[in-house]
């Protein structure tokens, strides 16, 4: 039988707020354990949660880039069950009225587009972390984490296959990342992924019983998973067994997914209104204000380089993967005033390898876009080829050099002086009698050899260009 | 020197009649003296006379508050930075507030002195104050009787003369019912005027903390001092805070008054009611018009408060887990056992059976027949008072069904408890300010009478109370022995 996989994916951001969703106490990573607690975070008798208005706005930025309704009135609940990192006893979440309503996400996969449509995505405090080791038996409890505001984005189930899941996912990723309301860094928690799967024959309309793989933090293992998962229940369906309702646990080690709890076991989370929180009203006008804000989004984007810049599809997609890399490009453009596809080229190559190879990003880029565009303009003027620019941008990404004081100091400016180039080519045609026998007797490949020859006489500095149009004149003679 | 008022001592301070060390010196001897009320959980004797020092400093230095060197008590609800803040239960005896409740550190600037923390029902969750685990408290008016609850030591203590004043907290008439049942004054007032911060909660949407004194005067000081907007409370209400002093000796003629007649129906001891007429009399000569309404959906208040408040209890008291603070149960062998000796041995019996019946009331499957349909009662309740208040300026009845009960009589009845406060949980339900003030005795003990107006109008029930109390001496009178 033919079998179809559906899946939805609830995705936890993290939003960049510099403070807690309920509290003052700063967000930041990868501080001593229990130091960035406050009152508030440590669930003490007697303290109040207050919103933090930054959160709220990051909500409305996404549901606006998203197209979603923004819910006019949206309430808070609390979500009831017991976890030592868990301060209070329960999480404050939003249940019946979240703030962002139905909207949608375009994804393509080989080439073809697909719109998944996307349910909710609601505002919620994250908790702390259980420390398991270094406690000799005992769990160790840090709160740093209690109370890091969370948008919780819930996809329809709308995915039919791993490759898909994981568009949507990277899609989502570069979303955020463009509107500046997540940081993305998937190793520390910031982005993570919760992923509903189940299958059916194909051609069957109702869905069939479906298992959430909780916890996912790449998009590797999501991919991974999914597919595991999908072959799990397919042979266990396939073998007379049943699917059950339960959360499973992906291992990324033993490339598995194994039994968390059942649905018999989950928690009845008792969710009520949160008496301690106002609702939160947003207003028409404050809508307005965002939307005129919002920046231009990566499709628009990736298109707009398409056809401004005549970009093909694969440049222009990776340009604009990044906010920031697609500015650096328009930067880089802007300053050389060289042609966009060798800005382009230059960027999506040599100097994407170096930050690969780096673990950079470009915002950490060695090389500004300054200096680059100084080192573009002078292929663009001729006063370098394009194999010693590769030589010079070596120089700028160890030092801080310009591309001219570089081309200065080892003396690569190129030579079009034809004189010079001239007195070269007849010498070495004088010297390989041979070869000048061969290319005229037809072997055309000989001219390479002539051209490598030029060249490495002239150390790299003759333009290109002119040594092919003399070199030819020359032995066509 | 305590039997006087906030104000007068106020005067004797500044008059150099006595020093605020000498005073607070006075009323910790008195504690100690009637220490078998059991109305103090701690008493903060060093710090006290610490801050009454400062205060005569202040006071001589001529930049003094009306309360400063003032000797005040808090309710153990209220979180009070290195001392220790029990709300009435096992699971806290141990613990010791790393901060102050808003409501402490405002009275802590105006260079109030706190004798110490009151007695009160366990987590605010009782209406006799014999939930506690420390103990009932007395009532002097009558040693065997209950002070009322949750804030029984608050009310006990100021009958005693064990404090001028003292805070209290009212979630369904934790201020006025000990109030009445003691003799002295107390007031609820608007939900959202007195910050709810470090004030642990019982019922968010219901807690309110408020003075309690022995005159309308003081509450208005004492008011004064609490109320107010609080950026960490988002429940606390941006209104300007009136001088509540300011017309305390308006006229009250041409005041309309509404008794609804369901107050005064069936289970109404029928002396309490004679004493209110007494009072309402009182008012009409001092030219206020009566009228008799209806409010309807009176008798809806109980089940709705017994579904919204325990509902709500059931989420606020799950952060006592035996993990960060509080009692732990010894050698736990998992979580699960960590989890239900703790809670199991911390917490005491009502409040067990207020967390399982919010618990019951929340889950899936009943949240709509019983939360849902609370809350729609609630919006019922509230439509009666803005009715009634729309034809009258305020609605007066009583405060409590009959006199201070004895200890042991209700406790093993849960219902029978739960009607004690038949007059004062519909108040807070609908969120409006009342006040209880002392109308009179039956044999030999207090009747209160519950004023109650409109949001915000505080200012409005200080002076139709003061009124009354310039007129009357119930509120001047002593309990035998604590004279």
């Amino acid at each position: 039988m033919e079998w179809e996989t559906v899946i939805g994916l609830e995705i936890h951001t993290q939003l960049a707020t510099k403070s807690k969703i309920f509290s003052g106490a700063s967000t930041a990573y990868g501080a001593a354990p229990n130091t960035q607690a406050c009152a508030v975070d440590l669930g003490l008798p007697g303290v109040l949660p207050v919103l933090n208005e930054e959160a709220v706005h990051k909500a409305v930025i996404f549901g606006m880039a998203i197209e979603a309704e923004i819910a006019p009135y949206s309430v808070f609940a609390r979500k009831n069950y017991f976890y030592p990192d868990l301060p209070k006893g329960y999480q404050i979440s939003q249940m019946e009225l979240p703030i962002v309503g139905p909207g949608h996400l375009d994804i393509e996969v080989d080439g073809v587009s697909k719109r998944i449509g996307i349910t909710r995505a609601h505002l919620e405090e994250d908790a702390g972390k259980s420390l398991h080791e270094d406690f000799h038996g005992l769990t160790g409890i840090d709160l740093n984490r209690a109370g890091t505001p969370l948008l919780e984005i819930v996809s329809e189930p709308d995915m039919r296959s791993a490759k898909e899941a994981v568009a949507y996912m990277r899609k989502l990723h570069e979303l955020v990342r463009y509107l500046d309301i997540c940081d993305g860094n998937m190793q520390e928690g910031s982005f993570r992924c919760d992923a509903n799967v189940s299958v059916r024959p194909k051609g069957q309309k109702e869905f069939g019983t479906r298992a959430e793989i909780k916890n996912i933090n790449s998009f590797k293992f999501v991919e991974k998973a999914i597919n595991h998962e999908t072959g799990r229940q397919i042979e266990l369906i396939e073998n007379g067994g049943k699917v059950i309702q339960e959360t499973r646990l992906y291992d990324s080690v033993k490339d598995e997914t194994r039994s968390m709890r059942s649905k018999e076991e989950a928690n009845d989370y008792r969710y009520f209104p949160d008496p301690d929180l106002l609702p939160v009203f947003i207003s028409e006008d404050f809508k307005a204000l965002v939307k005129a804000q919002l920046p231009e989004l990566p499709q628009a984007k990736k298109h707009r380089f398409q056809d401004q810049y005549a970009l093909d599809e694969d440049n222009a997609a990776m340009l604009t993967y990044s906010c920031q890399l697609a500015d650096y490009f328009e930067a880089v453009l802007k300053e050389s005033g060289c042609e966009a596809r060798l800005c382009a080229n230059w960027i999506t190559g040599e100097l994407s390898a170096a930050l690969n190879k780096a673990g950079l990003e470009i915002t950490g880029s060695p090389v500004s876009h300054e200096r680059l565009a100084g080192l573009l303009a002078r292929i663009g003027d001729n006063t370098i080829s394009g194999k010693i620019a590769k030589q010079v941008f070596e120089e700028m990404w160890q030092g801080t050099a310009t591309a001219d004081e570089i081309i200065a100091a080892k003396g690569l400016k190129q030579i079009t002086d034809s004189g010079a180039i001239e007195l070269i080519i007849d010498r070495i045609i004088a010297e390989n009698p041979g070869q000048v026998q061969q290319y005229r007797s037809g072997k055309d490949k000989v001219f390479a050899f002539f051209v490598g020859q030029v060249m490495k006489e002239m150390q790299g500095k003759a333009n290109p260009g002119e040594v092919n149009k003399m070199l030819k004149a020359k032995l066509s003679r | 020197m305590h039997n006087k008022t906030i104000t007068q001592l106020a005067h004797g301070l500044r008059s150099g009649e006595f020093s605020s060390v000498e005073l607070t010196q006075a009323y910790l001897n008195r504690i100690k003296r009637h220490q078998g009320l059991n109305t103090y959980i701690t008493v903060c004797e060093d710090l006290a006379l610490q801050v009454a020092y400062a205060a005569d400093i202040r006071l001589a230095n001529g930049n003094p508050e009306l309360l400063t060197g003032i000797p005040i008590a808090q309710k153990d609800i209220f979180c009070t930075e290195g001392v220790k803040t029990t709300c009435g239960s096992k699971m806290l005896d141990n613990f010791i507030a790393p901060y102050n409740a808003t409501v402490v550190e405002k009275f802590n600037q105006a260079g109030a002195v706190m004798l110490g923390k009151l007695n009160m029902d366990e987590f605010a969750m009782g209406s006799s104050n014999e939930t506690s685990y420390y103990g009932a408290v007395r009532n002097p008016w009558d040693i065997n009787a209950v002070p009322g609850g949750s804030s029984g030591g608050s009310a006990a203590a100021l009958a005693a003369r064990l404090a001028v004043g003292a805070t209290g907290t009212d979630t369904g008439g934790s201020i006025r019912q000990p109030a009445a049942l003691c003799g002295i004054t107390g007031l609820k007032p608007t939900y959202g005027r007195v910050s709810r911060y470090g004030m642990i909660a019982y019922a968010s949407s219901l807690d309110q903390g408020g003075p309690m004194t022995r005159s309308a005067e003081d509450a208005a000081i004492m008011l004064q001092v609490m109320a107010g907007f609080d950026e960490k409370d988002s429940t606390s209400v941006d209104l300007p805070v009136p001088d509540y002093r300011a017309g305390l000796n308006n006229s009250i003629a041409g005041l309309k008054i509404g008794l609804p007649k369901e107050f005064f129906g069936e289970g109404l001891d029928s002396d309490v009611a004679a004493a209110l007429e007494t009072a309402v009399n009182e008012y009409r000569k001092l030219g206020a018009e009566i009228k008799e309404i209806s409010m309807p959906n009176l008798n809806l208040a109980i089940p709705a408060y017994y579904v919204i408040a325990p509902a709500e209890c059931s989420a606020n008291l799950a952060r006592f887990d035996g993990v960060r603070y509080g009692y732990r149960c010894e050698n736990p062998v998992d979580l699960s056992d960590l989890y239900t000796r703790s809670r199991g041995e911390g917490f005491g019996k009502e409040v067990k059976r207020r967390i399982l019946m919010g618990t019951y009331a929340l889950s899936a499957g009943y949240y709509d027949a019983y939360y849902i349909k609370a809350q729609k009662i609630r919006r019922l309740l509230s439509e009666d008072f803005k009715n009634a208040l729309a034809q009258v300026d305020v609605v007066m009845g009583p405060v409590t069904p009959g006199t201070a009960f004895g200890i042991g009589e209700k406790i093993g009845n849960p219902i029978a408890m739960y009607l004690s406060d038949i007059y004062t949980i519909a108040i807070n339900l609908a969120g409006v300010p009342a006040m209880s003030i002392p109308a009179g005795f039956v044999k030999g003990k207090p009747v209160g009478l519950q004023i109650i107006g409109n949001y915000f109008a505080e200012d409005r029930l200080l002076n139709i109370a003061h009124r009354y109390q310039q007129v009357t001496g119930w509120h001047l009178q002593p309990p035998k022995g604590f004279e």
